[in-house]
């Protein structure tokens, strides 16, 4: 029972990164109709940017959140700019296919400056902490890696729900056409959308970095459970999303408990079922 | 009306660009098997025999491929599976004793029936979803194979190494021609029975699906049916190049026979050559194969390789500037030097859509 | 009435709080020429939709040629004998025309030999013939509408429901198109057609079926429909 609760908690925690990763690629879904499989690379990117801020200037993985965010925001900018933006409107195939060559891209350049080696922040500040409630233990790294990512994905949110620019990407993901007739300029949306997802991912990178370890593939197992929270959540959704992050999290948690090796299966054999029984996701209309 | 055309969301239609027949004459096959027999004679040793063998046996999964996806236009990412079916079936019955010409053979039917029940429900979901759901089936299976007993786990698969002989499926590793002409022998056998599915109604019907679902079955084509019709084809097809790669590597483990990087790159060989067009995988997995190799070379004992980075690279430059491949960007090439050279037979390499649509009905 | 080649009874589909048609009946007759008109939103293109497969009705009964088709899939009613047009165009664009034509007659001829001559008669009869080979997505909208007319015919419908295929047109387009809905009738093809141009509609079609909010407001001979202060009343004044 103990072991089930705790189980619970971690899964909250770690679902909370979820929400945070898979917010940037619900909207760029949402607004662009582009399912972007370099998503997880990003991560990475980010990962590694807080690893070098460590390991060259000493800073704490928290003190380098601003730093990962900003890189990796202008890394989502550069991926618009250069590849993304120039395949909109061809065929869906190609779409499809640059993000993917983009994720391929990625991987191998962090493989190839930085080598397969795992990197990681030895002793940060996070791990320092830790709380008892009950029977529960719980982690520093944990703790501020939960917070900074439902702050960071409520940022998000409040940027898309409550802020004109956040209205304005919106409508440019509804119809550009009437979009750009009340002089919205649907590309500059666009490559916002990639800018948000940029500071979302490098965010959630340099939170990453508090417990987990920067590789070239360390991105790979983030962006299909992004994948999963995206469908749970209704494509598009970013409430739906950050909810979807937490539940996602939850499940996971809870199967490590009894089949650790078979978490990442049961997020896929879910994100199956949703998309089969309803396509919706759980709070989407579509 | 301000807002530029690039900005409509993408009609499928245009998944490949416009043009008629993608389907090889005799010519053009005799004249690529011809050059294909004669590549081992030409280039002698051994390390271009070893590239020439696995580009036609990965060439064979990306024609399979592109059959589904580039033809059918359901973009799989998770034919890692049908691959690993061919690959997993061949190994376990060779371990058993069995001829590894019966055990490929054996693994066709499976992978086909594999494929039309991973596409029964799968098939009902569209584009991205359906695409993303392809991933998801193939990592449960990587999974599931590396975790379950029985298929060898994590440390995979070693066939026993036996006689040397054509029933065997064995030869000598120092003169590798006999592995480079069986592969040889079994891409002609899947160009051909992808090009008879193609050539005909079936053919017809999955280039329909894929440019209009809706039209599709208003004209009475059954889509579900010949969806899964492809995916079976496709899957055995894939299977074929699963089953003879294990013969040469005498291994499978799940990263080598049904890894996410496998899918990727049939996707990425298909993608590169020119994906519906059907010399273009092979054109693609050449081309990776060959890169592959010789950046391992460049850059052995550094750790470091290139080679990821030079695929992402071409796949990204591909798709922003020719999503037709590199077929597409040598047709274009070609098409000025044709129309001098032949005159008046210029407008057969490059259709020219304008003229037609101008004539008033 | 036994004579009825499609028999719409009662059919009704709903977009969420949306009747796109509601309890809609009526009939018709083999070798007709019926028109189907409505304002924008009416829920004509649904009612094809429904008729032809693509969209399961939320409650009703279809009949045709004297089988329940009620919830039928697409290809199914393609094979009995349904052919439609889209008012989108929706043609095959990697295709050319002839290859849009021949993969629609397929359906009747399963070799390619028979299907490509039976391509050959519709794009004459059509006139295709100028555009045959070029890629059906470089065609004009103009043609697109031609084509997708051919590319129905060629499944040898006994029922063809062609949704606005004449709008947008030149006059003299039209004229043409109008022809050719002509000749295709006498050639025995029964004909369900959705238009707004009333000059169009008056001198082409036997009977009128008019939508108004998805419901069956008036039925007649074009001279009934358009003097039917009903009708009148639904187009707000738009002189009919
Ligand atoms: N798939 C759908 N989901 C929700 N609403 C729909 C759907 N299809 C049609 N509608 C709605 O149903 C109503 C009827 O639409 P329909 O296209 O049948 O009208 P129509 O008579 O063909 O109009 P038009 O003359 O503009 O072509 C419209 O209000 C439309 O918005
Ligand atoms: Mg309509």
């Amino acid at each position: 029972m103990t072991d089930l609760l705790q189980s619970v908690v971690n899964g909250l925690l770690i679902g909370a990164v979820f929400a945070l990763v898979a917010v940037g690629l619900t909207l760029i879904y949402g607004v662009m109709d582009v399912v972007n499989f370099a998503h997880g690379e990003m991560v990475m990117l980010g990962m590694y940017t807080s690893f070098f801020a460590w390991s060259l200037l000493g800073l704490d993985p928290l003190l380098s959140i601003p730093l990962a965010g900003v890189s990796i925001a202008l890394t989502g900018a550069l991926m618009y700019f250069g590849a993304v933006g120039r395949v909109l409107g061809k065929s869906p195939l190609a779409q499809v296919i640059v993000t993917f060559g983009l994720q391929v891209f990625l991987r191998g350049l962090a493989q190839f400056l930085w080598t397969p080696n795992t990197r990681t922040v030895p002793r940060p500040w996070a791990a320092g902490l830790r709380w008892e409630i009950g029977p529960v233990v719980i982690g520093g790294p944990q703790v501020i890696m939960a917070v900074g990512a439902l702050l960071a994905t409520g940022a998000v949110a409040y940027f898309m729900n409550r802020t004109r620019l956040g209205g304005a990407v919106r409508a440019a993901g509804e119809d550009p056409a009437a979009a750009s007739l009340m002089g919205i300029d649907p590309r500059k949306m666009y490559a916002l959308c990639w800018v948000i997802a940029g500071l979302a991912t490098g965010v959630a990178g340099a939170l990453l970095m508090n417990s987990y370890s920067a590789s070239p593939t360390a991105g790979v197992s983030f962006v299909l459970m992004a994948f999963v929270v995206v469908a749970f959540g209704g494509f598009g959704s970013i409430t739906g999303a950050a909810l979807a992050g937490l539940l996602v999290g939850v499940a996971q948690g809870v199967v490590g408990l009894y089949a650790p090796s078979y978490t990442l299966a049961a997020a896929l054999a879910l994100y199956l079922v949703v998309v089969l029984v309803r396509p919706q996701g759980l709070l989407g209309t579509r | 009306m301000s807002a530029p055309t690039v900005l409509r969301r993408p009609s499928p239609a245009r998944l490949s660009g416009p043009t008629g027949r993608r389907l090889p004459s005799w010519g053009t096959a005799a004249l690529i098997l011809a050059a294909l027999a004669a590549y081992p004679l030409v280039f002698a040793d051994s390390a271009a025999h070893n590239i020439g063998i696995l580009a036609l046996t990965f060439g064979i999964a990306a024609t399979g491929w592109n059959l589904l996806g580039g033809y059918a236009g359901q973009v799989s990412f998770g034919h890692a599976l049908y691959f690993g079916t061919g690959a997993y079936t061949t190994a376990a019955l060779v371990r058993q004793g069995w001829s590894p010409w019966l055990a490929i053979a054996l693994s066709l039917p499976l992978a086909a029936l594999l494929a039309a029940a991973v596409g029964w429900p799968c098939f009902r979901l569209r584009h991205h979803y359906y695409s993303i759901a392809t991933i998801a089936v193939a990592e449960i299976v990587f999974i599931l194979v590396t975790n379950l007993p029985g298929l060898g786990q994590a440390n995979g698969w070693e066939l026993p190494v036996v006689e040397q002989s054509l029933a065997n499926l064995q030869f000598s590793l120092l003169d590798k021609r006999p592995y480079y002409y069986v592969a040889l022998g079994f891409f002609c056998l899947a160009a051909l029975a992808v090009w008879l599915f193609l050539r005909g109604r079936a053919g017809n019907y999955v280039r329909a699906i894929r440019d209009d679902q809706e039209a599709a079955a208003a004209v009475g084509i059954d889509v579900h049916r010949y969806k899964l019709a492809a995916a079976a084809l496709s899957g055995a097809v894939t299977a074929l190049a699963g089953g003879y790669y294990v013969m040469y590597v005498l291994f499978v483990d799940p990263p080598s026979g049904l890894g996410l990087d496998l899918s990727v790159s049939f996707t990425l060989m298909a993608v590169l050559g020119g994906v519906g067009r059907f010399w273009g995988p092979l054109l693609g997995a050449w081309v990776l194969v060959f890169v592959q190799d010789v950046t391992r070379q460049e850059f052995s004992g550094s750790g470091r390789s290139v080679d990821l980075l030079l695929y992402g690279a071409l796949i990204v430059l591909v798709s922003i500037t020719e999503p037709g491949g590199l077929l597409a960007i040598g047709q274009r090439l070609w098409a000025p030097v044709a129309r001098r050279l032949g005159g008046g037979r210029g407008g057969k390499a490059a259709p020219e859509p304008a003229g037609s649509a101008e004539v008033k009905p | 009435m036994t004579g009825a080649l499609l028999r719409i009874d009662n059919l009704s589909c709903r977009f969420g709080g949306l009747w796109a048609n509601r309890d809609v009946s009526f009939e018709v007759e083999p070798g007709a020429i019926v028109g189907l008109i409505g304002p924008n939103g009416a829920g004509k293109s649904t009612l094809f939709s429904m008729v032809a497969g693509a969209q399961r009705p939320t409650s009703g009964r279809l009949e045709f040629d004297g089988r329940d088709v009620t919830g039928w899939a697409p290809h199914r009613a393609a094979r009995a004998g349904v052919g439609r047009t889209f008012q989108l165009m929706r043609v095959f664009g990697s295709m050319t025309v002839r290859e849009n034509l021949t993969t629609a007659a397929f359906g009747r001829h399963s070799r390619l030999r028979d299907a490509r001559r039976r391509a050959d008669e519709v794009a004459e009869l059509a006139g295709l013939g100028p555009v045959l080979d070029s890629p059906a997505a470089s065609l004009t909208a103009a043609w697109k509408k031609r084509l997708e007319m051919g590319r129905a015919l060629a499944t040898e419908p006994k029922l063809l429901l062609l949704d606005e295929v004449l709008s947008g047109l030149t006059p003299t387009e039209a004229r043409e198109a109008v022809e050719i809905v002509r000749t295709i009738n006498r050639g025995g093809v029964t004909i369900l057609m959705v238009e707004h141009v009333m000059e169009v509609i008056m001198p082409l079609c036997h009977r009128v079926v008019v939508l108004h909010y998805g419901q069956k407001i008036s039925e007649g001979t074009p001279e009934q429909v358009a003097h039917d202060p009903t009708v009148v009343e639904a187009y707000l004044g738009k002189a009919l």
